[in-house]
């Protein structure tokens, strides 16, 4: 369990991070999105205690980071995966954290295999790693103490297709054993197909947060016609909100019965009438970060699909 | 909203499955032997310190081979080692702290241990424990160059460094590995630091020289002020009351207080 609430941060008259509240709860993979910049690290590093709040504070497992007594123990922490001396070998770096937490050095075997490092690739030092296998080790860290809560910023990064598969296995299963995830990215994609809760940042503000459903929901449906840009505002007519995206796809705020009515009222042929999740999302990431970019308060977008209930 | 509904299956499974008793505090014999390790666990690391042994046999060496023989005694070796021990150990004094930044392990070692004060002092006593280890390892060394010398001259071998001089030479040592730790504190960036050290031990002797030379006052004064005035006597033997007055002055003003600027400094920063 994590719990942020009213962060803020600022570097001189930069507002990093501004009034961030969210709660990642345990048994779900909460997805911390936005674009680069957008205040992600700086809100992971104060969870952590590496970097002192403006304002506000973070409790992990209902303390603050540095009370916890053995921290590893408890928080799995994976924060830059190239932040590993270069000079070690794998193998070296899981010891000094099995040493640091008190493990049997027959841990480090385990976790060794467990991310998929040969005896021989731990052998060498982390200079020859690619990042992908830095990933495995600092993923390999975190996990080392069997912890409840895992940290994870940008942990994706640099990992194939298949390693973005294994991780994404890793972190359901340890979401579905009680444990709490949070991870982020700047990838909608990525955070979409492993998280339950999203919670969307941009410009150092929370722009929306909710499970992945509530988010989807949010973001309505998906009709295709012909003509995409009469079919919108046949269903603009009809009041709903509706914008022609591309190919004749129109993306409408309303249910799949309400749009699929007014466009029958409206005699126009539809080719394609479904949910809008993927592609909607990603819209909506879009709109939502490109509002904060620019720096516009446009309120509309902001409280539709922030809901908190389901993710505490 | 509707959605709702949606998730409250997997919210069913009750999340405290895992919910563990919180362990035990990070011991502090753990921390500091988790930082010992590190000095050594790398390359550059393990032959900084091999190189302890490496320099100090090599001036035993050229001591035996370069020296007359027959005067060579063990204040004759001791002084051909204190030369490269001036510089290792106080290099081993600055790495301890800044390797932590220039590899940015300061990211997982603080997350392992937040109380970065403990981490410090750890790294303090490991540092100062080297110092003395190392320097009984080169005086070693030296021993055994003059045992060599009376072997082959015969005669027997001249012991005149007493315990109390060792003591001052190790003292002066573990000072020069506090400013380099102190430095490396408050630049927390190996070059710069290591750059620091050799202006203070280099630099300032020539500047303070040449003030000497220039204004009597100075010339009097100057033990109060310069550290590599008063930390150098200690290799020569006896100080006087006023001697040791000065080092402490000079060592408060050189190494506490940068120690302490740099460990605030440490503790407040941001971790990146």
């Amino acid at each position: 369990m994590i719990t942020v609430e009213s962060l803020s941060k600022s570097y001189g008259s930069f507002t990093a991070v501004d009034d961030v509240s969210f709660t990642a709860a345990p048994g779900r993979v909460t997805g911390f999105l936005g674009p680069n910049g957008a205040g992600k690290s700086t809100t992971m590093r104060v969870m952590v205690g590496l970097t002192q709040p403006g304002g506000g504070e973070v409790r992990v497992l209902g303390r603050r980071f540095a009370d916890l007594p053995d921290p590893g123990r408890e928080v799995g922490v994976l924060l830059d995966a190239s932040a590993q001396h270069a000079g070690r070998t794998g193998r070296e770096i899981l010891t000094i954290a099995a040493l640091t937490m008190g493990l049997p050095r027959t841990r480090v075997e385990e976790m060794l295999e467990r991310v998929s490092l040969t005896p021989d690739e731990a052998s060498r030092r982390v200079r020859n790693y690619s990042l992908g296998m830095r990933q495995r080790l600092g993923i390999g860290t975190a996990l080392l103490g069997d912890p409840e809560v895992l940290i994870l910023d940008e942990p994706a990064n640099g990992l194939d297709p298949a390693g973005i598969r294994w991780m994404r296995d890793l972190l359901r299963d340890f979401a579905d054993e009680g444990g709490t995830v949070l991870l982020s990215s700047h990838l909608l994609h990525e955070i979409e197909v492993i998280a339950d809760d999203i919670v969307v940042i941009g410009n150092g503000r929370i722009v929306a947060q909710g499970t992945k459903e509530e988010l989807l929901a949010g973001a309505g449906t998906l009709v295709r016609a012909t003509d995409g840009t009469a079919l919108a505002a046949a269903l603009t007519h009809a009041g709903i909100p509706a914008r022609p995206t591309s190919g004749g796809a129109v993306l409408a705020e309303a249910d799949l019965t309400r749009v699929g009515q007014a466009a029958f009222a409206a005699g126009i042929a539809v080719t394609e009438l479904r949910a809008a999740d993927g592609a909607g999302l990603e819209e909506m990431f879009l709109a939502l970060t490109a509002d904060s970019q620019r720096e516009s308060v446009d309120t509309t977008s902001k409280q539709a699909p922030t809901t908190q209930g389901a993710a505490a | 909203m509707t959605a709702t509904t949606l998730d409250a299956a997997p919210d069913v499974v009750p999340p405290s499955a895992r919910t563990r008793p919180a362990p035990a505090r990070t011991p502090f014999r753990r921390i500091q032997y988790v930082e010992l390790r590190k000095m050594f666990d790398t390359r550059s690391g393990y032959w900084l310190m091999a190189s302890i042994v490496i320099t100090s046999a090599i001036a035993t060496v050229i001591t035996l081979l370069v020296g007359d023989r027959d005067d060579l005694t063990f204040d004759s070796f001791a002084a051909a080692i204190g030369s490269p021990m001036s510089v290792i150990l106080p290099v081993i004094g600055v790495l301890a702290v800044t390797s932590e930044w220039s590899q940015r392990t300061t990211l997982t070692t603080f997350t392992l241990v937040p109380g970065r004060s403990r981490v410090l002092a750890a790294k303090l006593l490991n540092t100062l424990a080297i110092g003395l280890a190392g320097m009984v390892v080169a005086l070693g060394v030296g021993a055994l160059g003059n045992l060599v010398t009376s072997m082959i001259t015969g005669v027997d071998p001249v012991w005149d460094i007493s315990a109390g001089t060792f003591a001052q030479i190790v003292l002066a040592n573990e000072l020069g590995m506090l400013l380099g730790f102190a430095l490396g504190l408050l630049f927390r960036s190996s070059p710069a630091a290591i750059v620091g050290y050799f202006v203070v031990n280099l630099v300032l002797p020539g500047l303070s020289g040449a003030l000497a030379a220039a204004q009597e006052w100075w010339a009097d004064n100057a033990g109060w002020f310069d550290i590599n005035d008063t930390r150098f006597l200690l290799f020569d033997g006896h100080l006087t009351g006023q001697d040791w007055a000065q080092l402490g002055v000079t060592s408060a003003l050189w190494i506490a207080l940068p120690l302490l600027i740099g460990t605030r400094l440490v503790l407040r920063s941001e971790v990146k």
